[in-house]
């Protein structure tokens, strides 16, 4: 099983849930980081990191002799990431998406696979918990590609190795989020119950529906702001799987980079419980909304 | 036959220079000799999400001008033009097309080493 855990709204505690919830997973489990801009969750598991590659993605490279400026790799590309000018041929390697189209549609074979370095992806263990993690190159302008790169390598571990994982999704609802959660089992959304979390959690729910997996919502900062998120969830049918106080307690243990589940036997069974009812909600004779009852 | 492309809000010789490249409304093509001018739409470019410049300088490189008069070009449509052999003079904003020509003409018009805009 993947379980993602994402939000709408950044810094609501994703990265402190996917954390804990690693930590008392019973069982195999992979603690996966593909928040690859701004990869967190080492800081909480701690990991020996035991090996790591730099990841590219193809790109157009032209070998000129061959080229007859014919034009078809330009028209085809969408991105101009590579373009026909008389007899020049330029490619823009920033500019490629990596589909591979122009090294297709060239009739000479004068295009072949050269590279763009896209970041780092790296592996390791906490001590019971599996680690894999992606970190974008400053300056690469697309998370997709390094993130697919590290679902790969997090297929090849989960087949190896067995087990479940647990995904920290970038925030937001645009494509790097949407990859993150696209290939899990469930999705949780982590929010807290301010307007700014509100409005942004709808905003997730909005993006993450239509992908008619299982969700469900964790509220961190239980206690702040209002009572809309309660109610919008129990409009939707969308079952509340947790809810973390607001806790100064909690936010210093956070600000040490600890794992919160280890704070308290409270903590701890708050984190125990939402692994259980994460494991109901995946379980095909079990509709969505009994789990909320 | 000597044309050049000048980036314009419109098509004719009186419309405003526009003064981005990439994402001009449009090219009015002037024929130097006799003023003549044609019109290339470049509303295909200003929809891009990227890589309007180099669109846009595929468009002039196909009209078969020898210099392109604008007020911004990006680095990577720099590099697109100069590929093509296409001068380009720069900061022309705030002229009408008929009077970025007549300086061109009258040799006031210095030609560009380099971008005067930074890409993304």
């Amino acid at each position: 099983m993947i379980v993602a855990v994402a939000s709408g709204k950044g810094g609501t505690g994703k990265t402190t849930v996917a954390a804990s919830l690693a930590t008392v997973w019973d069982g195999p489990v992979l603690g996966v980081d593909l928040d690859v801009e701004e990869p967190n969750l080492h800081l909480f598991l701690q990991p020996v990191i035991t090996g790591s590659e730099m990841a590219h993605m193809m790109v157009p490279a032209v070998e000129e002799a061959k080229c007859t400026y014919c034009g078809a790799c330009s028209e085809l590309c969408q991105f101009k990431a590579i373009s026909v000018f008389n007899q020049v041929i330029l490619t823009f390697p920033e500019m490629c998406h990596g589909c591979g189209g122009c090294m297709a549609i060239c009739p000479e074979k004068a295009i072949s696979s050269g590279q763009r370095e896209l970041g780092e992806i790296s592996w390791g263990r906490a001590g019971d918990v599996g680690f894999l993690a992606g970190k974008l190159r400053i300056g690469e302008a697309m998370s997709p590609p390094l993130m697919r790169l590290v679902k790969i390598r997090l297929d090849v571990m989960l087949a190896a190795e067995g087990g479940d994982a647990i995904i920290d999704a970038p925030p937001g609802v645009s494509c790097p989020a949407v990859n993150a959660v696209l290939d899990s089992d469930v999705i949780l959304l982590v929010t807290e119950p301010t307007p700014f979390g509100v409005y942004d959690f709808i905003l997730a729910w909005e993006a993450f529906a239509p992908l008619g997996k299982p969700m469900g919502a964790v509220i961190n900062r239980a206690g702040l702001g209002n009572d809309a998120i309660y109610r919008f969830c129990r409009e939707k049918g969308l079952p509340i799987l947790a809810e973390i106080p607001y806790d100064r307690a909690i936010a210093e243990a956070y600000a040490r980079g600890r794992v919160i589940a280890d704070l308290s036997a409270e903590l701890k069974e708050t984190f125990i419980s939402l692994r259980d009812r994460i494991r109901d909600l995946t379980k095909p004779s079990q509709p969505q909304k009994a789990a909320h009852a | 036959m000597n044309r050049i492309a000048v980036t314009s809000e419109g098509p004719s010789l009186d419309d405003q220079i526009d003064p981005r490249f990439g994402r001009a409304a449009g090219f009015v093509v002037v024929d130097l000799a006799s003023m003549d001018t044609d019109y290339i739409d470049n509303g295909q470019s200003q929809v891009m999400a990227q890589g309007a410049g180099i669109q846009a300088a595929e468009l002039v490189t196909r009209a078969g001008v020898s210099c392109l008069l604008t007020g911004y070009v990006g680095p990577k449509a720099f590099q697109a033009l100069s590929a093509a052999g296409i001068k380009v003079g720069q900061n022309l904003e705030g002229l009408t097309v008929r009077q970025a020509v007549e300086r061109f003409k009258s040799g006031q018009v210095e030609m560009a080493q380099a971008a005067n805009r930074t890409g993304r």
